[in-house]
């Protein structure tokens, strides 16, 4: 039972990681992309690398903390306009080779020893040079903290409680993941969406709350990866779901859509399919530019870090959760990290020696994740929140 | 500690303790002292010279550790730790172009000379102490001294180590060196071209004949590169047994790939965007379950190496020959079948319009079938040569690295035309390493491929050989 408890308790702490956090920004563009627009985008990571390297050069180069992360969104935004420029009067195959192809040259540029001065080279940009001015904001003072300070140990600590803490927590958020897919396919006529809004954001708090009573995390505050950190990911992971919300429920939301769909019968309207797609993707890499600034804010700007298994991540995870929702890409995020470490762990604590090395179950983590990929695109292509019908397009 | 002479980067490389330069002029006003301090530096220089010429000739080439607050350093090789020059004269040189100290270097071609002045030295290398045909690789333009010489900022407490590269005397001014190099590189485009169009021919067939992008092809290659190890190397095979046999096996992967995975799915009406992402999720489980059966490193196909053959300018391993004429010949075959067998026309045909092919009686799927298993064929076969020639053995990320190069290839012919590809690859693997030659920094070739891919797609979609249809 211990193990069980010290395996979930790395998979809260997986994902809840700014980390996570940034590629599920970076799977909120995506879904901009793949999800509405139907653009096949297999560059996301390159849009991520452009984003943490434009505002972690700029801070090193003494500029205040605004105008870098402008700087990141600006170079994702001139990238999708030359990325889109050629290919998105082309079909979507060429997209996705001239978009994963960008994304490797970024990095093989990253990578270059002559620009050492600038990017690090292969070493990378250690967090140090960059993270000071983002510290500096933390109003969160200094030493640790628990969250939730109201924890199974303050009950006695004992496993019964901590069980129950589990076993209501898996009830919490099944009940969430079936009202949120029920309002969702149930369409907007039949409910006030603001009392549903209410009691999702209301299932949601109390899931986080149940999750955190269990498995309590103690972390410095203000420290290179503490709370400090996650807090700012993770409200920046709200606002951008938000934001998303805001668009695709606006006209130019229902254009994506109509793109995505069909594409002559918008043409026919007297839409510029065009330009439609050119903003999507413009939109969809800023997100991506944000999420690869978050994805660094604990850790080194290091151009490997970010090569195109990220890509492939953040597809799965925007499977995983549901493409064309609002909520689905963080809750694929969140579910896939912490599944791997799952995998990861219980496949080092259970499985022999014999048939899988300790130093092997990375590897079959990310084998998994292959398959699992594989598995969903052909099962399940609505993920868990996503809705079957939304998802026959073809690129 | 050994100071490091880096071939291609920056002037000035220093390992350790030692201080980097950086690349910048100094202001003008520390380089430009006084008459009186520059005279005075001039005459400690002078009166320490004749000290240091005393000094034991087998004490030169020593390296000096410098100490903080009372010495300074100057180490470094001439020519590089791999190929140092033997019998150069250094020389070192105060600011005022006054010699110092002249130091022979010996057979690991290395100088080292102690200062206990912090200032602006020089150092000269003696042009006729080179070995004939070779020069001294000029500095980067805030380094260069006059006469040839490089200018050194030396400080006390640290150790610089100022590159002193050799290169062939005509190295860029066209001459034979330039052109032989050229000359070698084109082989080499050659031989890694024709070895890509292997791979890049089956993709562009399965996208002509199923529409589908596979991004799990390369693992093909990765995995033909595979067997042969585990036939050749574990085994202990003949190679060219294991060669024919790699391509069977792999030929079969394609085989029941297509029975158990992508019939199955055409069947069940998947469309071709969420094919596609199985494809990638695909390349992933296939790249990490080599990482899992076979480990992280470089497997050798073969153990011994291959003689060097050289012709006229060219000189490749004997084995890249063979290879060579592989692919060719296998190409040849596979064109010959494509235009003039029955099996051609209908892979042509289901290639242009699968509906008015199956209408006319061709067995779609059968054809399909077909592409598949010759597709992973001749991925495999590209892949074993690729491990034997190319990448001197496999991993379980070669593929991977080539991936995009396949893409390129298949793009820039066209998609969907089997000939196309074959040009587009032979581009590519020249791009790629005419590339270094011509100018690009060696971590950039494979970016510049990509590039001109792009730069393609803005005036000619279509690819060289493909038909323009009309999208929207």
């Amino acid at each position: 039972m211990d193990q069980i408890f010290f395996i979930l308790q790395s998979v809260v702490g997986e994902a809840i990681a700014p980390a996570t956090a940034g590629v599920a920004i970076a799977v909120i563009g995506l879904n901009i992309h793949f999800g509405y627009t139907g653009l096949l985008n297999i560059g996301q990571a390159g849009f991520m690398l452009l984003g943490a390297y434009g505002m972690a050069i700029s801070i090193t180069k003494g500029l205040p903390m605004v105008i870098a992360v402008l700087i990141g969104l600006l170079l994702a935004l001139i990238f999708a306009t030359i990325l889109g420029a050629p290919t998105l009067k082309l079909r979507g195959d060429y997209l996705a080779i001239v978009t994963i192809s960008a994304a490797e040259i970024i990095r093989y540029v990253g990578r270059l020893a002559s620009l050492e001065g600038f990017t690090g080279g292969a070493q990378g940009i250690p967090g140090s040079q960059y993270s000071g001015p983002f510290r500096n904001l933390s109003f969160f003072g200094s030493g640790s903290w628990t969250l939730s300070p109201f924890n199974y140990e303050t009950l006695g600590g004992s496993t019964a409680v901590r069980l129950l803490g589990l076993l209501v927590t898996i009830a919490l958020i099944t009940v969430t993941v079936l009202f949120v897919r029920r309002t969702k396919l149930a369409g907007v006529a039949t409910r006030s969406p603001m009392a549903d809004g209410l009691v999702i954001t209301g299932l949601v708090v109390l899931s986080l709350l149940a999750v955190l009573f269990t498995f309590p995390q103690t972390l410095t505050r203000t420290g290179v990866d503490g709370w400090w950190v996650r807090g700012v990911a993770w409200t920046v992971v709200l606002i951008c779901s938000l934001l998303v919300l805001l668009l695709v429920r606006s006209p130019w939301g229902r254009l994506l859509r109509g793109v995505r769909e069909d594409e002559e019968a918008m043409r026919s309207l007297g839409k510029n399919v065009f330009a439609v797609k050119m903003q999507a993707l413009i939109i969809g890499g800023m997100f991506g530019a944000l999420g690869g600034m978050v994805y660094v804010l604990a850790s080194t700007v290091q151009a490997d870090a970010l090569a195109r298994q990220i890509t492939f991540f953040a597809y799965t995870a925007l499977l995983l959760g549901g493409a064309a929702t609002i909520f689905g890409p963080v809750l694929g995020t969140v579910i896939f990290f912490g599944a791997r470490i799952l995998v990861r762990e219980a496949s080092r604590i259970y499985v022999p020696d014999s048939i899988i090395a300790d130093n092997k179950t990375d590897v079959f983590s990310l084998m998994v994740v292959g398959v699992a990929l594989m598995l969903l695109v052909v099962y399940r292509p609505q993920g868990i929140l996503g809705d079957k019908r939304e998802l026959r397009f073809h690129v | 500690m050994t100071a490091r002479v880096a071939p291609c980067c920056g002037d000035f490389q220093a390992e350790g303790e030692t201080h980097t330069l950086e690349p910048i002029t100094r202001p003008s006003g520390t380089g430009r002292r006084t008459a009186a301090a520059a005279l005075l530096v001039g005459l400690v220089a002078l009166l320490l010279a004749p000290l240091t010429v005393l000094a034991p000739p087998a004490q030169a080439a020593t390296l000096c550790i410098a100490q903080p607050g009372s010495t300074g350093c100057i180490n470094g090789t001439v020519g590089n730790r791999t190929n140092p020059v033997e019998g150069a004269d250094v020389t070192l040189l105060d600011e005022n172009q006054v010699e110092i100290e002249t130091q022979t270097t010996e057979a690991d071609g290395k100088f080292a000379f102690q200062l206990d002045q912090a200032g602006t030295y020089y150092i000269l290398v003696d042009p006729d102490s080179l070995p004939d045909g070779l020069e001294i690789r000029p500095p980067a333009k805030a380094f260069q001294g006059p006469d040839g010489s490089i200018k050194v900022d030396v400080k006390l407490g640290q150790s610089q180590a100022p590159a002193l590269n050799v290169r062939d005397v005509d190295y860029d001014a066209g001459g034979a060196g330039f052109g032989e190099q050229l000359i070698q590189s084109i082989a080499q485009g050659l031989r890694l071209g024709l070895l890509l169009a292997l791979a890049s021919i089956g993709l562009s067939l399965i996208y002509g004949t199923t529409g589908l992008s596979n991004f799990a092809h390369a693992e093909q290659v990765t995995l033909g590169g595979m067997v042969g190890y585990g036939l050749c190397n574990v085994l202990g095979m003949n190679l060219w047994l294991g060669i024919v046999l790699t391509t069977l096996i792999c030929g079969a992967t394609g085989f029941f790939q297509d029975a158990v995975l992508w019939r199955p799915l055409r069947r069940r009406g998947l469309g071709l965007t969420q094919m596609m992402i199985v494809t990638i999720g695909l390349s992933l489980a296939a790249q990490y379950a080599f990482q899992f059966f076979v480990g992280a490193s470089q497997k050798k196909v073969v153990v011994q190496n291959f003689d060097v053959v050289t012709i006229g300018p060219i000189s490749l391993t004997g084995m890249s020959y063979v290879a060579m004429a592989i692919s060719l010949v296998v190409i040849g075959v596979v064109g010959f079948v494509l235009l003039r067998t029955r099996v051609g026309q209908a892979t042509r045909a289901v290639s242009d319009n699968p509906a008015l092919a199956a209408a006319s009686g061709i067995d779609v799927d059968r054809i399909v079938r077909g592409v598949w298993t010759i597709a992973a064929a001749l991925a495999g076969l590209g892949g074993i040569l690729y491990a034997l020639v190319v990448s001197n053995g496999i991993r379980w990320d070669t593929g991977m690295q080539i991936l995009l190069l396949l893409f390129a290839a298949v793009t820039l012919g066209g998609l969907g035309t089997a000939f196309g590809a074959f040009v587009g690859a032979i581009i590519i693997g020249l791009v790629v390493e005419l590339a270094g030659p011509l100018g690009a920094p060696g971590d950039l070739k494979y970016a510049v491929a990509l590039a001109i891919l792009i730069l393609l797609l803005l005036v000619r979609p279509q690819g060289l050989l493909g038909r323009a249809v009309r999208v929207g």
